[in-house]
């Protein structure tokens, strides 16, 4: 699943610029100076636990919440203080938010389009997120997956340059999350910048161009996914049961090596490609047989417990 | 989906976000046949109910020689009022906060003070409706005569209507959530409708209670109304009681309404 994600600048203009953000609520800091810059056209990933501020962040971004301390700059513009003109740029869908359960996916789609000057054709954006047969269903009884599916068309209808998409795969199930990444691919195909918080691994793992990881308020990392993976200690894990036991001293010396663990008869050793190789050579050399040899990318949730659960 | 963002906007209107905003929210109203029944029926099926009961339109000494039907005109056009803002518009506007729908109107160029202005326009429109329909029914069916001082009374009723609407915005503001507004409305409604002269017009209160009454908002409504019915112009105090409450209402609602 350890896809190598390239990044994609499709430009090299930074569209989101936050520099030293800070935002307490009854005294406790919720946003703790967090710093991130969003190139335009790229997938760029929230990720972090419950509480460490993503929410605040992007709603900061989208100008619902004024920032105790810090800046905030969209396409140049401060989004608490040019609201209007923000809004014009910025598409949003969020988080725990939903539309009046009785009006239809059209007539939600005419209310929003009304809202702005130079409004996407809504049949069409209904047509491309596949809401065609569903435009006079209420938004009461649609799936969770089409709610989603009408809430990225109601970001995408003022045309604007980038959207916040906020926690939009929670509480859908595994098919209907996979088609929603789906969307979220082409929408950024289509040249619209994304801001994507989620706690899923395999969501940002797979979407996301770049990362910034999110703890008690701060950005403890921020690279592509698969800059995190290598920045852990151990990229690559690789486990066998030995045929006869190998001297400790002839693993410790393995190149590239972080960690051996022996259980039950089986070793596991924690390294990099090198140390792969170097394993594979070993064992020939002593003319020990692997069973059950398995070698394993480190993922993103290796990561990300590295960073965040230290000091959890 | 390029074609949807490339394309440089198929704007064939000019942009009238209050318009989309107030279609979508007249949609809503009328999906609600709750709130359509209690606003802009029962009052005049109420009056029409009095109307076929023969003593109820003999002319009653205790209430100043007027019959009950007619004593009743006024207080059906109030109890529309009352029905709008009190019952039908405080969970829509404390639904619409508590599911994140006024934050996400937030993020669009428009303005979630238009859902508000939507909500309180719409119920001020459908219980003046029903004012009207109220008089034409006294008129048609139980012969009551149409208000003597015309601009009194309609400004009797603008003021009562913006009135008791303040009274439910106040009610959504200090609401946390829907039970909550709920809850305070019903416990705001039977004062209201008790001023108002349901139970009792207020011909026929004993003076103390009629004083009393006559402090609060629809007890004051209802005097300027009976005023303006019987062709005087509405007494300064009425209007002025009427007045103030909207003033002191209007500005709490607006100094502590949440967006969220």
């Amino acid at each position: 699943m350890c896809r190598p994600g390239p990044v994609r600048h499709c430009g090299n203009m930074t569209l989101i610029e936050v520099s030293d953000l800070r935002k307490s609520y009854g005294g406790r800091p919720v946003v703790d100076g967090v710093s991130l810059a969003v190139e335009e056209g790229e997938i760029f990933g929230v990720l972090g636990p419950n509480g460490a501020g993503k929410t605040t962040t992007v709603e900061s971004i989208l100008g619902l919440r004024a920032p105790d301390s810090g800046t905030i700059r969209v396409c140049g513009l401060d989004p608490s203080a040019d609201r209007a003109k923000t809004t014009l740029i910025v598409g949003a869908q969020l988080q725990e938010s939903e539309l009046q359960g009785k009006l239809t996916v059209a007539e939600s789609l005419q209310l929003f389009a009304g809202c702005y000057p130079r409004p996407a054709d809504w049949r069409t954006l209904a047509g491309r997120l596949g809401l065609e047969e569903k435009l006079n269903t209420r938004f009461a009884q649609l799936s969770g997956g089409q709610q989603q599916r009408l809430a990225i068309a109601l970001a995408l209808i003022g045309n604007p340059r980038v959207v916040v998409l906020d926690e939009l795969t929670t509480g859908l199930d595994p098919a209907a999350r996979r088609e929603v990444w789906s969307l979220i691919e082409e929408v950024r195909a289509s040249g619209v910048t994304i801001l994507l918080v989620t706690h899923f691994m395999e969501e940002a793992q797979r979407l996301c161009d770049r990362v910034a990881i999110f703890d008690r308020g701060r950005v403890v990392a921020l690279d592509t996914p698969s800059g995190l993976v290598a920045q852990t200690a151990s990229g690559t894990v690789i486990s066998f049961t030995p045929s006869r036991p190998l001297e400790e001293d002839v693993l410790a010396a393995l190149p590239g090596l972080a960690s051996v663990t022996h259980r039950d008869g089986r070793v596991t050793l924690a390294g990099t490609d090198e140390t792969v190789n170097a394993v594979i050579s070993l064992l020939a050399r002593n003319r020990v047989s692997a069973h059950q040899l398995r070698v394993t990318d480190s993922t993103l949730d290796d990561a990300f417990l590295d960073l965040t659960g230290a000091d959890a | 989906m390029s074609a949807a963002t490339a394309s440089p906007a198929t704007s064939t209107t000019r942009p009238r976000p209050g318009r989309a905003v107030l279609r979508a929210e007249l949609i809503l109203f009328f999906r609600e046949p709750g709130s359509v029944f209690w606003v802009m029926a029962f009052p005049t099926l109420l009056l029409l109910a009095l109307g076929f009961i023969p003593s109820m339109t003999e002319p009653k000494e205790e209430i100043g020689g007027l019959s009950t039907v007619e004593a009743y005109v006024p207080v059906a056009v109030l109890l529309s009022m009352i029905m709008a803002g009190l019952m039908a518009m405080p969970p829509v506007i404390t639904g619409y906060r508590e599911r994140g729908i006024l934050r996400r109107m937030s993020t669009t160029p428009v303005r979630p003070t238009a859902v508000l202005g939507a909500q309180v326009g719409l119920h001020a429109v459908a219980s003046l409706i029903s004012a009207v329909l109220t008089i034409a029914v006294g008129r048609i069916f139980s012969d009551v005569a149409l208000p003597g001082q015309i601009v009194g009374y309609l400004l009797t009723l603008l003021l009562a209507v913006v009135c008791v609407l303040a009274l439910g915005s106040l009610i959504s503001a200090l609401s946390p959530n829907t039970k909550m507004a709920q809850a305070v409305s019903i416990s705001v409604f039977f004062p209201a409708m008790f001023a108002a002269g349901v139970y009792m017009p207020i011909q026929q209160m004993p003076d103390l209670m009629a004083n009393i009454v006559e402090m609060l908002p629809f007890g004051a409504a209802a005097q300027a109304l009976n005023q303006a019915t019987a062709g005087d112009w509405p007494d300064l105090i009425h209007l002025g009681v009427l007045a103030l409450w909207t003033l002191v209402l209007s500005a709490a609602a607006a100094r502590w309404f949440r967006w969220e």
